[in-house]
C-alpha cells in the first residue's frame, strides 16, 4: 500500500504532467484543424464539435497547393536521402575497416562538421547557388541538407559497423572472395536495417527543414515547411488551414520514426555511451 | 605483403563524401569570411568592394549584436538547462518498469521529429493572445484576471519561445540518459542502498557519475544545436517585438533575408568562433578513443 503511493508520487503523476505537456500541443493543432472558422474565433472549446474536414479539402484545392510543395518535399527528401547514404555508407566503410594515413583527420574533418552554425554555411551557400544558376532548384536544396547529413550519418553508420567483427569479411575472404564482394554479399545484409535507420534519419531532417529552404525556394519549388509559414498572409493566420497541415506534415515522419526507432536510438547512443 | 591497391581503396571509398563536404561546408567557410570582408549587400550589387574589417568594427558597436548574444545566452541557459532537467526526470520515469512502457516512450519522443517551423507555429497557436488556448486555460483556473499577449510583450515573448524549445529537447536528452541509465550495472545500487545510501543520494552518488559522458555530449550537442536554431524563433515571433526574442543565428539570419550578406557573414564568423569555444571539448571527450 504505501509502496504503490510511492509510485504515484514519484512515477505516474511526474510522467501524467510530462505527457501531458509533450502531447496537448498535438492534440490542440488535431482539434483545432476540424474546427470551422467560426469555432475558432469564438469562446475556447476543447473537443472536436464536429467531424469537419474542410481545412484539408481547402488545403489540396487549387488556391494552397499543398501537393505540389509535398511533392517538392519528397524530391528533396529522398534525394537527399539516397546520396546521403550512398556517399557515407562507402566512407564509413572506410574508416570502420582501414588504417591509412589521414584517416584520423579526415574523420575529424567529419565529425567537427557539428559546430559549423547553419548561418554560417546558409549565406555562402546562398551566394554559390546563386551563381551556379541553382537558386530556387531541388538540388540546392539537397546540396545544403548533406552539409549535415553525411557527417551525421557517417558517425551512426561507423558506430554501427565498429559494431560488426572484421572476422566477418577475412571468414570470406579466406573462401576466396574479394574485399568487395565480402562487403556486399556479408556486410551490406547484415548492415540494411542500420542503413534503414539512418536513412530515416536523413529523410526526417531533409522533411523538416525550413532554414535553408525558405531562402533557396521560390513558389513552385518550395517544400512544406515554408508552405506552412505561406499560410500566415497579410490577412491574418488561417489557423484551420496551417494546423491541418502540421497534421499531415508530422504524420509521415512520426511513422517512419516509430518503425525504425529501436535501431536509431541505439546508434544515437553507442557513441555517447561508450565515449 | 599487403598490395599496394589495397592501400587505395581506403581513399577511393572516402573520396565522394570528402568532396562533397569540401565544396558544401569548407569552400563556403573560406567564401564566409571573404564575405565578411566586404561591403558585400546584394540590394546595392554595383557597391560590393574589399572594406577590410569594416564590417567587424560594426557590428562591435552595434547594440543590436550585443542584445542578440545576451539574448542567445539567456535562451542557452534556460532553454538547454530545463530540457537537461526535464529530459533527466523523464529519463529517470521510464527507466522504471511499468505496463505501457514502450508505448510511452515512443509517444514522448515525437516532439524530437516535429518540424521547427510546426513547433513555433503551435505555440505561436497556442500562446495566441486573443485565441490562445493558454490564456483560456490559465484564466479557467484563475491564475489570471485578463488574458495575456505573450508574444506581443518583450518581457513574456522570450520566455514564450524558450517553453517551445525546451519542449523540443526535452525527447532527445531523454533517449540519451535513458540509454546510458539502462548501462549501469544493478549491483552499484544494491552496494550503494547496503551502504545506506538513500534514493537521493544514490542518484547523485551512482546514476550522475556513471553517466557522465553521455550527459557532457548530449549536453554540448544540444548546446550547439540550440545555438543555432533559427526556424523555432523566427516562425514564432520572428525576433520581436521590439527585438526582444532575436537571438544572434535569428538577428544573423534576418540581415541574410535583407540581403546584407557581408555584415551577417562577419557576425556568423563571429558566432562560429564562440561556438567553437563550447564544440572543440565536444569534439575531443566524443571522439576521444572511438576515432
Amino acid at each position: 500500500m504505501k509502496n504503490n503511493k510511492y509510485r504515484l508520487f514519484t512515477l505516474y503523476l511526474p510522467l501524467i504532467v510530462m505527457l501531458i505537456f509533450m502531447l496537448f500541443p498535438f492534440y490542440w493543432i488535431f482539434v483545432t484543424s476540424l474546427k470551422t472558422s467560426q469555432e475558432i474565433y469564438g469562446p475556447v472549446k476543447y473537443l472536436p464539435q464536429n467531424f469537419n474536414l474542410a481545412a484539408y479539402f481547402k488545403l489540396f484545392s487549387g488556391t494552397v497547393n499543398f501537393i505540389n510543395a509535398m511533392k517538392n518535399s519528397f524530391i528533396v527528401a529522398s534525394m537527399t536521402t539516397l546520396v546521403s547514404l550512398l556517399v557515407s555508407t562507402l566512407a564509413s566503410y572506410a574508416f570502420s575497416r582501414y588504417r591509412f594515413v589521414g584517416r584520423k583527420t579526415l574523420m575529424i574533418l567529419f565529425l567537427s562538421n557539428n559546430m559549423f552554425p547553419t548561418v554560417l554555411l546558409l549565406l555562402p551557400l546562398y551566394t554559390i547557388m546563386r551563381k551556379l544558376g541553382l537558386l530556387y532548384s531541388p538540388s540546392s536544396l539537397v546540396l545544403s541538407y548533406t552539409t549535415f547529413t553525411i557527417p551525421f550519418s557517417v558517425w551512426l553508420l561507423n558506430g554501427f559497423l565498429n559494431d560488426l567483427p572484421g572476422s566477418l569479411e577475412e571468414a570470406a575472404m579466406i573462401d576466396g572472395a574479394t574485399r568487395g564482394q565480402a562487403f556486399v554479399k556479408i556486410i551490406l545484409p547484415i548492415l540494411t536495417p542500420s542503413i534503414m535507420a539512418t536513412g530515416v534519419y536523413i529523410f526526417m531532417n531533409s522533411w523538416n527543414e525550413y532554414t535553408f529552404a525558405n531562402m533557396f525556394t521560390n513558389n513552385a519549388t518550395r517544400t512544406i515547411p515554408v508552405a506552412l509559414k505561406s499560410l500566415i498572409g497579410q490577412l491574418g493566420v488561417q489557423w484551420d488551414l496551417l494546423t491541418a497541415g502540421g497534421v499531415i506534415t508530422v504524420l509521415p515522419v512520426c511513422i517512419m520514426f516509430f518503425f525504425a526507432q529501436k535501431r536509431l536510438v541505439e546508434g544515437l547512443t553507442a557513441g555517447a555511451v561508450k565515449g | 605483403m599487403i598490395s599496394r591497391r589495397q592501400e587505395i581503396w581506403p581513399y577511393l571509398l572516402v573520396a565522394p563524401a570528402v568532396i562533397i563536404i569540401v565544396l558544401v561546408v569548407f569552400v563556403p567557410v573560406i567564401n564566409a569570411f571573404s564575405m565578411s570582408l566586404q561591403s558585400y549587400d546584394l540590394r546595392r550589387p554595383n557597391d560590393i568592394a574589399f572594406i577590410g574589417m569594416e564590417n567587424y568594427k560594426q557590428i562591435l558597436s552595434d547594440e543590436l549584436f550585443w542584445g542578440a548574444l545576451g539574448r542567445t545566452f539567456f535562451w542557452v541557459v534556460f532553454g538547454v538547462g530545463l530540457q537537461f532537467l526535464f529530459g533527466f526526470l523523464l529519463a529517470l520515469i521510464l527507466n522504471h518498469d511499468f505496463r505501457g512502457r514502450g508505448m510511452i516512450r515512443s509517444l514522448s519522443m515525437v516532439p524530437w521529429v516535429t518540424p521547427g517551423v510546426l513547433i513555433g507555429l503551435m505555440w505561436r497557436w497556442i500562446f495566441d493572445g486573443n485565441l490562445g488556448v493558454l490564456n483560456d486555460i490559465l484564466i479557467k483556473l484563475n491564475l489570471i484576471d485578463d488574458k495575456i499577449a505573450f508574444l506581443a510583450h518583450p518581457s513574456t515573448a522570450l520566455p514564450s519561445v524558450i517553453i517551445a524549445i525546451v519542449w523540443q529537447g526535452i525527447p532527445f536528452f531523454a533517449l540519451m540518459i535513458l540509454a546510458g541509465l539502462q548501462q549501469i550495472p544493478k549491483e552499484l545500487y544494491e552496494a550503494a542502498s547496503i551502504d545506506g545510501a538513500n534514493k537521493i543520494k544514490q542518484l547523485f552518488f551512482v546514476t550522475i557519475p556513471s553517466i557522465k559522458n553521455t550527459l557532457g555530449v548530449t549536453l554540448l550537442l544540444r548546446i550547439i544545436w540550440v545555438t543555432n536554431s533559427v526556424d523555432v524563433i523566427f516562425n514564432m515571433t520572428g525576433g520581436g517585438p521590439a527585438y526582444s526574442t532575436q537571438t544572434l543565428s535569428v538577428y544573423i539570419y534576418n540581415k541574410g533575408n535583407a540581403l546584407n550578406l557581408g555584415y551577417a557573414s562577419a557576425m556568423s564568423i563571429l558566432m562560429a568562433l564562440l561556438l567553437a569555444l563550447v564544440a572543440i571539448p565536444y569534439v575531443r571527450t566524443t571522439f576521444r578513443g572511438t576515432i
